[in-house]
């Protein structure tokens, strides 16, 4: 029977996502409870803080300053029409703070930082050094795992928070130096409309939720990898793919209960 | 990597992300203006306040004076109820009129204190008796409206 055939084969795709879904949020608990020695041993974090952290600094600093160059731009052409271009900092720094800066740096954050953790992760158990390592009684969850997953977490705000600002900055450049808005109204009508609490802390937590997630996927699928070559370039593939689509999937829902409907 | 020059760039980074986020508080946010000085808080009903939202500003002569902090339905007089926090170095008179204004034609709507000649100022908790509601623009239409086909008839 075909239809039987099929209908099992949906089912069997369907255990496995939810099973695989099972060991991830396991993997996550045993992190969070291995990661007290990892706090003992700041130099771990801090080396990773210098990989993830660090090197990631120029992609998000030229990402933000063009992406806020762009959207000074776009939105100059179109709050032209309306007669209000005095309002392009509120746009561009509304824009940046509450959106596109947790998102896109997180996008970046995964590509560049995500990607690469897994596939370290995956060539140390395709090499058999976390086998290794438990041969000699070291934790590879406590060892290996928590200070990347903490230096991702503590990355993650502080990354957001210099693409938004980098990005303020090039939308100045763009709508003050270039085109020429008013520089007084630029920055007063921002600070008028944009709220600490309301706006930048809830994009802060947005980065925060999204640095979680992607360094959680990115060492999963790391660890979880086929020890075999393609078995790594599989997972480098899926941290990608799973934690760009978790990424904005997770940003509309946050989105509707931080800002969603009420005013 | 060497641990110095290791421990320099982490440094670095964590600094600059905080300057990012202190520049985004002062410069971006409001965090500047949102002064933790001494407030003191008065309501005033109208009859209706059109668009006025909560944090709309409260201005006097133009010049920033308050905010508005909440805004309820009065079930006892079926008036809106808008309690709004004033900054304590800007003292008004118990007469002092509140009027509902719009900046700009299509503009965010704020509230207009004029102040009168009493002798007594405002205290926390006291009520501004005279306001003026919102103008609403169907409303002028409509009267307008009306008013030309009243034209038209005679």
């Amino acid at each position: 029977m075909p239809i039987v055939k099929t209908i099992t084969g949906v089912g069997h795709r369907v255990v496995n996502a939810v099973w695989r879904i099972g060991i991830a949020a396991r993997f996550f608990a045993l992190t969070l409870t291995h990661s007290g020695s990892g706090f003992r041993r700041f130099g771990l974090i801090k080396k990773e803080l210098f990989s993830t952290g660090v090197m990631s600094l120029i992609i998000i600093i030229v990402a933000g300053l063009f992406v806020g160059m762009v959207l000074g731009l776009q939105g100059y052409e179109t709050l032209k029409r309306f007669g209000s271009e005095s309002a392009l900092g509120v746009m561009v720094a509304l824009g940046l703070v509450r959106e596109l800066g947790p998102v896109v740096a997180a996008l970046l954050f995964a590509s560049r930082a995500g990607s690469a953790m897994t596939a370290e992760i995956g060539l140390m158990k395709a090499t058999e050094q976390i086998s290794a390592m438990e041969l000699m009684a070291v934790n590879p969850i406590a060892r290996i795992v928590a200070p990347r997953f903490w230096a991702g977490v503590i990355s993650m705000p502080l990354l957001a928070a210099m693409f938004s600002a980098a990005g303020i900055f090039g939308g100045y450049f763009v709508g003050v130096v270039q085109i020429g808005v008013d520089e007084g109204s630029f920055w007063s009508q921002m600070q008028a409309a944009v709220d600490f609490r309301h706006d930048i802390m809830n994009g802060v937590l947005k980065s925060f939720v999204f640095g979680v997630v992607v360094t959680v996927i990115a060492l999963f699928e790391g660890y979880d990898a086929p020890p075999t070559a393609e078995g790594v370039s599989g997972a480098t593939t899926r941290t990608v793919v799973t934690s760009s689509l978790a990424i904005l999937m997770l940003d509309f829902v946050l989105t509707a209960m931080m800002f969603g409907g009420s005013e | 990597m060497e641990r110095t020059k290791l421990d320099l760039w982490v440094g670095m980074f964590v600094v600059a992300g905080i300057a990012a986020l202190v520049m985004l508080a002062l410069k971006v946010g409001n965090l500047s203006t949102y002064n933790v000085s001494e407030t003191y808080q008065v309501q005033a009903y109208f009859t209706n306040i059109g668009g006025l939202k909560p944090k709309a500003s409260i201005r006097s002569a133009g010049v920033l004076v308050g905010r508005v902090t909440d805004i309820s339905l009065d079930t006892d007089r079926y008036e809106a109820k808008v309690s709004m926090s004033l900054d304590k170095r800007y003292q008004f008179p118990k007469d002092t009129f509140a009027n509902i204004l719009t900046s700009g034609l299509l503009g965010e709507q704020y509230i207009g204190l004029s102040p009168g000649g009493d002798s007594e100022m405002l205290k926390t908790g006291d009520q501004i008796k005279k306001t003026q509601s919102a103008m609403v623009l169907e409303d002028l239409i409509g009267k307008f409206i009306y008013s030309k086909a009243d034209g038209a008839d005679k």
